[in-house]
């Protein structure tokens, strides 16, 4: 029996639908989290479960640093509920929610060290969060004041790329270009289920594979591409695509932080040693809308949500913090007082922040200049001075 | 060093010439290592420079401008080949949507300085999809700068600043001119990348062009003095950005306009030309700024290449027309 034969008659068992609100949805298989092509290290009640192949990437790791994983899953998930109320209220234009999504974006971010290179989707608040990025620099381009607000360089963390698949080249690139400089360091590249189905993809994929380089595919398989499942997009689980190049993929619990910081931290290793690139897909689910301009409920059903949230990325953490004593009440207080701070200093930096100038426009469309933007600038410049004319009373 | 060359050894000294000054300069692209490309544009430079610099690529055109920009941000200055024009468009979203937008994104942070040739242009008797001018559809995009060199000199001269230069450019090579020999100075000091010249100096009409144009153009004028018209040709070089101010300077003293490319007529760069040169000069102009290029249907096949592209009859009847007015 092939893969693919068993994969379609899969996605027809699940095929079956159900109405909610009126509207008709499809009611979806949800994975089972003893599925054993899934590497998990902690299970949604909190508890601890041995892997011979992965433990020895977290085998070290202190109370500590499990307390700063959770902090960051909860500040992140903060910072995210912040955006999307700011978009309520008209502050930001758009928003794409990472909810549900922090254990896969906090546990590969913290996987990478300071000299990797991650180039993102337009979701890695989480990532951007471990790499340094301020999170109110992420916001520019959701309030329509810039395309993108960070320097790439400072913390080595690319722009967002909203053109879906487009980063995965670059990633490789940059990539084959660590591999030139006989550097030691690693690319990871994010994207989604949906953005698998890309040309762009598939051809970094093969680039990768052929140059060898280190790079890291950190599929984040939320199991929705706005309105389409993942059975839209393949017949095969995604991380098993990775054979057909010549490279490892590895499907992880995108839930569980300790599984993604491991199995990352095992890819980037690779990468580092000169074994090439590596698929990572973590297995998750976007709990929130698309962004905050779609609308779920037409093409999804409550309990698939509902079941996943029974696999919280969070909870799970809590609960093994307090079962192994490694936090104590203190601790999550003064953290949710630190959330709100957060909050309340997004709030206030989003609502000061300026329009940009008008001439903006002009600025940096070329490095070293071009006759015809000067012209235009030139142009728009008289024009708007023809106002202060009128308001002057000439 | 003054040499006579060919258009195509032109522009493999000058890639020679980056990749022995600059160690971040990478050549990429099908077939351009051990084959030296298909028109040998790359010929040799991988055997002296190593498949680390000289690279062979997958037949993939997102991927290798894709890579180019992923390499540009490490650092590097990756010089990439499409093999023929009609290849470009699965790249055309990597350089539409990344490349040319980077630098304004990042609010000029991140600089990519890549160059991608593209040999473009008819009348090799090729097939379908081998000699297309798909310029236009690249100078509508602001992010990108686009040129074409009509001759030997310039194609060694364009090249080294193309490669210089810290914006993306898209390098079009006149393929039907790759042969075509010519006197390079490798040690001249070159006038400015964006500047077009004058190389035939008229009174009567402008006959403006770039890349295989401008010969044809030459051919023109000189068909034309026989008959006592003294047409003035501008090589224009660049197509964007245009050098307006070359264009309106000639216009000024010869009053008449005819501009000259094989790629479709509408919506061409000649369009572009014509209205501004209009606005510009209104005033000046005897007659309407004419266009003589290629039409609105799909490069026909080989046989019908010559009623296709504008040849010396088709530029001498709009020069007429134009001095009809």
């Amino acid at each position: 029996m092939t893969v693919e034969s068993t994969a379609a008659r899969k996605s027809r068992r699940s095929a079956g639908t159900k109405s909610t609100a009126g509207k008709t949805t499809t009611a979806r298989k949800t994975p089972s989290s003893t599925d054993p092509e899934l590497v998990q290290l902690l299970t949604p009640e909190g508890k601890r479960v041995k892997n011979a192949e992965y433990d020895k990437y977290v085998a070290g790791i202190t109370p500590d640093e499990l307390r700063g994983l959770y902090r960051d899953m909860v500040l992140t998930r903060r910072f995210d509920a912040e955006a999307t109320s700011l978009q309520r209220q008209g502050e930001l234009g758009l928003w794409a929610s990472l909810l549900g999504q922090e254990a896969a974006q906090i546990g590969s971010g913290r996987a990478t060290r300071e000299d990797d290179y991650v180039f993102p989707t337009y979701r890695e608040h989480g990532v951007a969060w471990c790499r340094g990025v301020d999170p109110t620099n992420l916001l520019g381009m959701f309030r329509g004041v810039n395309n993108g607000g960070w320097d790439p360089n400072s913390n080595n963390f690319q722009l967002y790329t909203i053109v879906i698949g487009s980063q995965t080249l670059h990633a490789t690139g940059y990539a084959m270009g660590i591999a030139k400089d006989g550097a030691d360091s690693a690319v990871i590249a994010y994207f989604g289920d949906g953005a698998s189905s890309q040309g762009d993809v598939a051809e970094s994929f093969t680039f990768s594979a052929v140059y060898n380089a280190p790079v890291v595919f950190f599929c984040q398989n939320n199991q929705w591409a706005i309105s389409e499942p993942t059975e839209k997009q393949t017949r095969v689980p995604l991380y098993q695509r990775a054979q057909g190049y010549g490279f490892p993929g590895v499907r992880v619990d995108g839930n569980d932080v300790l599984a993604c910081l491991a199995v990352t931290k095992w890819a980037l290793e690779r990468a580092r040693a000169g074994e090439g690139p590596t698929l990572v897909e973590a297995y998750t689910y976007r709990m929130g809308a698309h962004t905050t301009s779609d609308d779920p409920t037409k093409y999804r059903a409550d309990e698939e949500r509902e079941a996943w949230e029974a696999k919280d990325p969070i909870l799970r953490v809590r609960r093994y913090l307090e079962a192994s004593n490694h936090a104590d009440e203190g601790f999550f207080a003064e953290l949710e007082a630190e959330s709100e701070a957060l909050g309340k200093r997004v709030r206030e930096a989003v609502r000061a922040m300026p329009d940009p100038d008008h001439f903006a426009i002009f600025e940096n469309v070329y490095a070293d200049g071009h006759a015809l933007v000067d012209e235009e600038r030139a142009q728009f410049a008289a024009y708007q001075a023809s106002f202060a004319d009128v308001e002057g009373g000439h | 060093m003054a040499e006579k060359m060919a258009l195509a050894k032109a522009i493999n000294e000058s890639l020679r010439r980056a990749l022995d000054s600059d160690p971040k300069v990478l050549i990429m692209g099908e077939d351009v290592g051990k084959l030296g490309g298909v028109f040998r544009v790359t010929d040799g430079l991988q055997k002296d420079f190593g498949d680390s610099r000289v690279i062979d690529t997958p037949l993939a055109e997102s991927g290798i401008v894709g890579t180019a920009i992923g390499l540009a941000l490490r650092g590097y200055r990756p010089v990439v080949e499409i093999q023929f024009d009609g290849f470009v468009f699965p790249a055309y979203d990597q350089i539409v949507t990344q490349l040319a937008k980077m630098h304004a994104r990042s609010l000029g942070k991140v600089k990519l300085p890549v160059v991608v040739r593209i040999p473009y242009g008819g009348g090799i008797g090729a097939v379908e999809h081998h000699s297309e001018s798909p310029e236009a559809l690249f100078a509508h995009v602001a992010g990108l700068k686009i040129v074409s060199p009509s001759n030997a000199s310039d194609a060694y001269w364009m090249m080294q600043q193309a490669i210089q230069s810290d914006d993306p450019v898209i390098f079009f090579e006149p393929k039907r001119r790759y042969w075509d020999k010519g006197e390079v100075n490798t040690e001249a000091i070159p006038g400015p990348l964006h500047k077009a010249r004058v190389v035939r100096e008229g009174t009567d009409l402008t006959l403006a062009a770039y890349g295989p144009m401008v010969k044809l153009c030459q051919e023109v004028a000189a068909a034309a003095a026989e008959e006592g018209r003294n047409l003035e040709v501008l090589d224009l070089r660049s197509v964007s950005p245009l050098d307006f101010d070359s264009i309106q300077a000639s216009v000024e003293k010869t009053r008449r306009l005819v501009v000259v490319h094989e790629a479709p007529v509408f919506f061409g760069s000649g369009a572009e030309i014509a209205a501004r040169i209009t606005e510009r000069c209104f005033y000046h102009l005897e007659a309407p700024v004419l266009r003589v290029g290629g039409y609105h249907a799909p490069y026909p096949p080989a046989r019908l290449e010559e009623e296709y592209l504008p040849g010396l009859d088709r530029v001498l009847d709009a020069v007429d027309r134009a001095l009809a007015y």
